[in-house]
C-alpha cells in the first residue's frame, strides 16, 4: 500500500469566487496539471456540498476543463438571496474560495516530497 | 490584413482606483497601434446604489467618481484617436454624458463627439404593460418596483463608434460589450461571425475586472507571489484580426501577468463553461488555451461561439427596506462568552426587524495599538502576559446586520448596539453603527425585439451637450 499524506486544496489549486445572483461559482486551477487527475477524484461535487453544508445548497455543479486543468464549480443558493439581499460582512461571497482550498486532499507521499522541492525552489 | 488592435481596461469596478488610466493611455500611444480604453464600473450592487441616487436627486445616478477617473485621461484620448466607452452612465447616462462634455470642454475639446446609449432601461415599458407583456419570466412578489434594467449588447456601442463617437456613454451593457463593440467597429467582424464574437467576447471577459488579469486579486503570500501589488498595471489586450489576442499590461508598472491569473479571471462569475451566455454570443471557453508569450505576456486562443441567445437578462430592482449594520467589540479573558450574551441580548431587544444576523470577528484590535506591535507580537512576550486557559488573547468583535421595511425600525435596532456600551455584558467598546436604504435584485429573460427596438444612440459635441447642463445647474 502507497503511504499518503493529507495537504489542504490550498497547497495544489488556486481559484476564485465570483457571484451573480445568488448563484456562487468557485473555479479550481491545478497549480501543476500533473495533480488533475488527483483532483478531478478527491474534489467531488459531494465533498464540495459538504464544505458548504450549512449553507444548504440547492444545487452543486462541477464542470471540468482539462485543457486548463481546471475545474469550475457552480453552487445555487449559498448567496444567502445575493449581494443585494444578503446580511453577511461578504454579501458578494468573495472569500468563499478560501472556504473551498481548505479541503482536504489526500496524495502519495511521494508526491509532497515533489510538492516540497517545489515550494524550496 | 487589417491592423492589430489594442484594447485596454481603466476600471474593474465603481470605485477602482483612479490613477491607473494614465499609465495604460500613454502605453497605448507609444505603441502606435490603433487603440481604445473601456471602463466598467457597474454590477448588480452598483446599478441598484445608483438607482438609490437618481431617485433622491435628477441629475445623480452615474458613476460617482466619473470626473476622477476620466480626467487624468480624456484629454489625451481625444488627442490621440483613442476611443472611451464606458458603463459609467449606470441609471443616468444622460447626466453622465453631460459631465464627460463639462470635462472635454474644459480640457479644450468643446468638439468632441460624445454618444450615449438609452433602452437598457425598460422601466417604464414594464409599467406600462406589466412584467407578463414584456414576457420577464419572474417577478418580484409585493416589494415595490423601482427599475428594470436590461443587459444590451455590443451593437450599439460600435454603431456610435462607426458615427464618430470619441466618447461612448452606456447604462446597463453586458460587461465584455465594452471591448466587443471598438473591437467589431475596427475589424468589420461580421455579428454572425461567432467565433469571431466569441474571440472578442472573451477578451472583453479577461478584462471587464480591470487589474484582476493582472496579479490584483491573486497574491496569496508564499505560494503567489505578485510584485509591486501597490502599483498594479491594468490589461491591455492586443488583438488579432483572426480574433486571438495577447494579454498584457504597461511597461514598468507593478503586478503579473501569468496563465495562472488568466485562468482565474478567465473562469470569474462564469457558470457552464461551454455556455457562457452573453446577449452577443453563447460562448464556449471548453477549448480556450492560455500560453505563456513572453514576460507579463500571455496568448489566448481557442474561444468559440454559437448563435446568440433569443433572451436577454434583464435586472429588476425592487424596494429592499433598510439595512442597518452595528458593531462592538469584546477582549481579553471571557470575550467570547460576553460577545455571545450581547447578541443574545440584541436578538431579544431588536424588535420589527425582518431578519437579524450575527457575527462575531477577529483576530487583534482593540488590544492593538496604532504602531502594530501588539499584532507583530502576537506569540512572543505579549502571549506571557496572559496565564493560560483564560482565553486572553481573545478579541471579539460582535456584528449584527438587520433588514427592516422602514428605517425607523433600523434606527432602534442600531440604538440597541449602542445601549450596550452601558446595559450590555462588561467591556464592550468601539460601538458603531451604519444604515443604508437597500435595494434587492432579481434576475429575469426578456425576449430580445420589443427591447432592442427601443435602443438609441445620441451623439452630440461636448459644447452641444455641456450648454444645457450649465444652464440647469443655474435653474437648480
Amino acid at each position: 500500500m502507497t503511504e499518503t499524506a493529507i495537504l489542504p486544496l490550498h497547497a495544489l489549486a488556486h481559484g476564485r469566487a465570483g457571484d451573480k445572483g445568488d448563484r456562487l461559482n468557485i473555479s479550481i486551477i491545478a497549480f501543476d496539471p500533473a495533480d488533475y487527475l488527483l483532483l478531478s477524484e478527491q474534489v467531488t461535487p459531494e465533498r464540495v456540498a459538504a464544505v458548504f453544508a450549512d449553507r444548504a445548497p440547492t444545487s452543486v455543479q462541477r464542470y471540468e476543463l482539462p485543457r486548463l486543468a481546471a475545474f469550475n464549480f457552480v453552487l445555487d443558493g449559498v448567496l444567502e438571496g445575493g449581494v443585494n439581499r444578503s446580511l453577511n460582512l461578504d454579501s458578494h461571497g468573495k472569500t468563499l474560495s478560501y472556504r473551498l482550498l481548505g479541503l482536504s486532499i489526500e496524495v502519495p507521499a511521494g508526491r509532497l516530497a515533489e510538492i516540497r522541492q517545489a515550494n524550496e525552489r | 490584413m487589417t491592423k492589430d488592435f489594442l484594447i485596454a481596461c481603466g476600471a474593474g469596478f465603481s470605485g477602482d482606483r483612479t490613477d491607473v488610466a494614465a499609465p495604460l493611455v500613454e502605453a497605448l500611444v507609444a505603441d502606435g497601434r490603433p487603440a481604445a480604453l473601456f471602463f466598467e464600473s457597474l454590477g448588480e450592487r452598483t446599478l441598484a446604489l445608483a438607482h438609490i441616487r437618481r431617485s433622491e436627486a435628477a441629475d445623480a445616478g452615474y458613476e460617482p467618481l466619473l470626473a476622477e477617473m476620466l480626467a487624468p485621461v480624456l484629454g489625451r484620448c481625444l488627442e490621440a484617436g483613442i476611443p472611451i466607452v464606458g458603463n459609467f452612465g449606470a441609471a443616468n447616462p444622460p447626466a453622465a454624458a453631460r459631465l464627460v462634455a463639462t470635462l472635454a470642454a474644459s480640457a479644450g475639446h468643446p468638439d468632441a463627439r460624445i454618444a450615449t446609449l438609452a433602452g437598457d432601461e425598460v422601466s417604464m415599458l414594464a409599467d406600462r404593460a406589466g412584467f407578463d407583456a414584456l414576457g420577464i419570466d419572474r417577478s418580484p412578489r409585493g416589494a415595490r418596483h423601482l427599475a428594470a434594467n436590461a443587459y444590451l449588447g455590443a451593437r450599439p456601442i460600435a454603431e456610435a463608434l462607426s458615427q464618430g463617437a470619441q466618447v461612448v456613454v452606456t447604462g446597463r451593457v453586458a460587461d465584455p460589450a465594452l471591448a466587443l463593440g471598438p473591437l467589431v467597429h475596427h475589424f468589420g467582424w461580421s455579428w454572425e461571425d461567432w467565433d469571431r464574437i466569441a474571440a472578442g467576447t472573451l477578451v472583453g471577459h479577461l478584462l471587464e475586472c480591470g487589474a484582476q488579469v493582472t496579479g490584483g486579486y491573486f497574491a496569496d503570500p508564499g505560494l503567489k507571489e505578485v510584485p509591486g501589488l501597490e502599483r498594479l498595471g491594468f490589461p491591455i489586450a492586443e488583438v488579432r484580426a483572426d480574433g486571438r489576442a495577447v494579454i498584457t499590461k504597461p511597461p514598468g508598472s507593478g503586478g503579473l501577468v501569468s496563465p495562472a491569473t488568466v485562468k482565474e479571471q478567465l473562469l470569474y462569475e462564469i457558470h457552464d463553461p461551454a455556455a457562457y451566455l452573453t446577449p452577443d454570443v453563447v460562448l464556449d471557453l471548453t477549448e480556450v488555451s492560455v500560453e505563456t508569450a513572453g514576460a507579463d505576456r500571455v496568448a489566448v486562443s481557442g474561444a468559440r461561439g454559437r448563435p446568440r441567445p433569443e433572451r436577454l437578462k434583464v435586472t429588476v430592482s425592487v424596494d429592499g427596506g433598510w439595512l442597518g449594520e452595528g458593531e462592538i467589540s469584546y477582549a481579553g479573558p471571557n470575550a467570547e462568552a460576553r460577545a455571545r450574551l450581547a447578541l443574545g441580548v440584541l436578538r431579544k431587544r431588536c424588535r420589527g426587524v425582518e431578519r437579524l444576523r450575527g457575527d462575531l470577528i477577529g483576530i487583534g484590535s482593540v488590544f492593538a495599538d496604532e504602531a502594530g506591535s501588539y499584532l507583530a507580537d502576537r506569540h512572543g512576550s505579549g502571549a506571557a502576559a496572559w496565564p493560560s486557559g483564560t482565553g486572553g488573547f481573545a478579541d471579539v468583535r460582535l456584528r449584527v446586520a438587520v433588514e427592516t421595511t422602514t428605517r425607523e425600525a433600523a434606527e432602534s435596532a442600531l440604538r440597541e448596539v449602542e445601549a450596550l456600551l452601558c446595559c450590555g455584558p462588561a467591556a464592550g467598546g468601539g460601538a458603531r453603527g451604519a444604515l443604508r436604504r437597500r435595494i434587492n435584485t432579481w434576475s429575469a429573460l426578456a425576449p430580445r425585439a420589443p427591447i432592442e427596438a427601443r435602443v438609441e444612440v445620441t451623439l452630440a459635441s461636448a459644447a452641444e451637450l455641456a450648454g444645457p447642463a450649465a444652464a440647469e445647474a443655474v435653474d437648480d
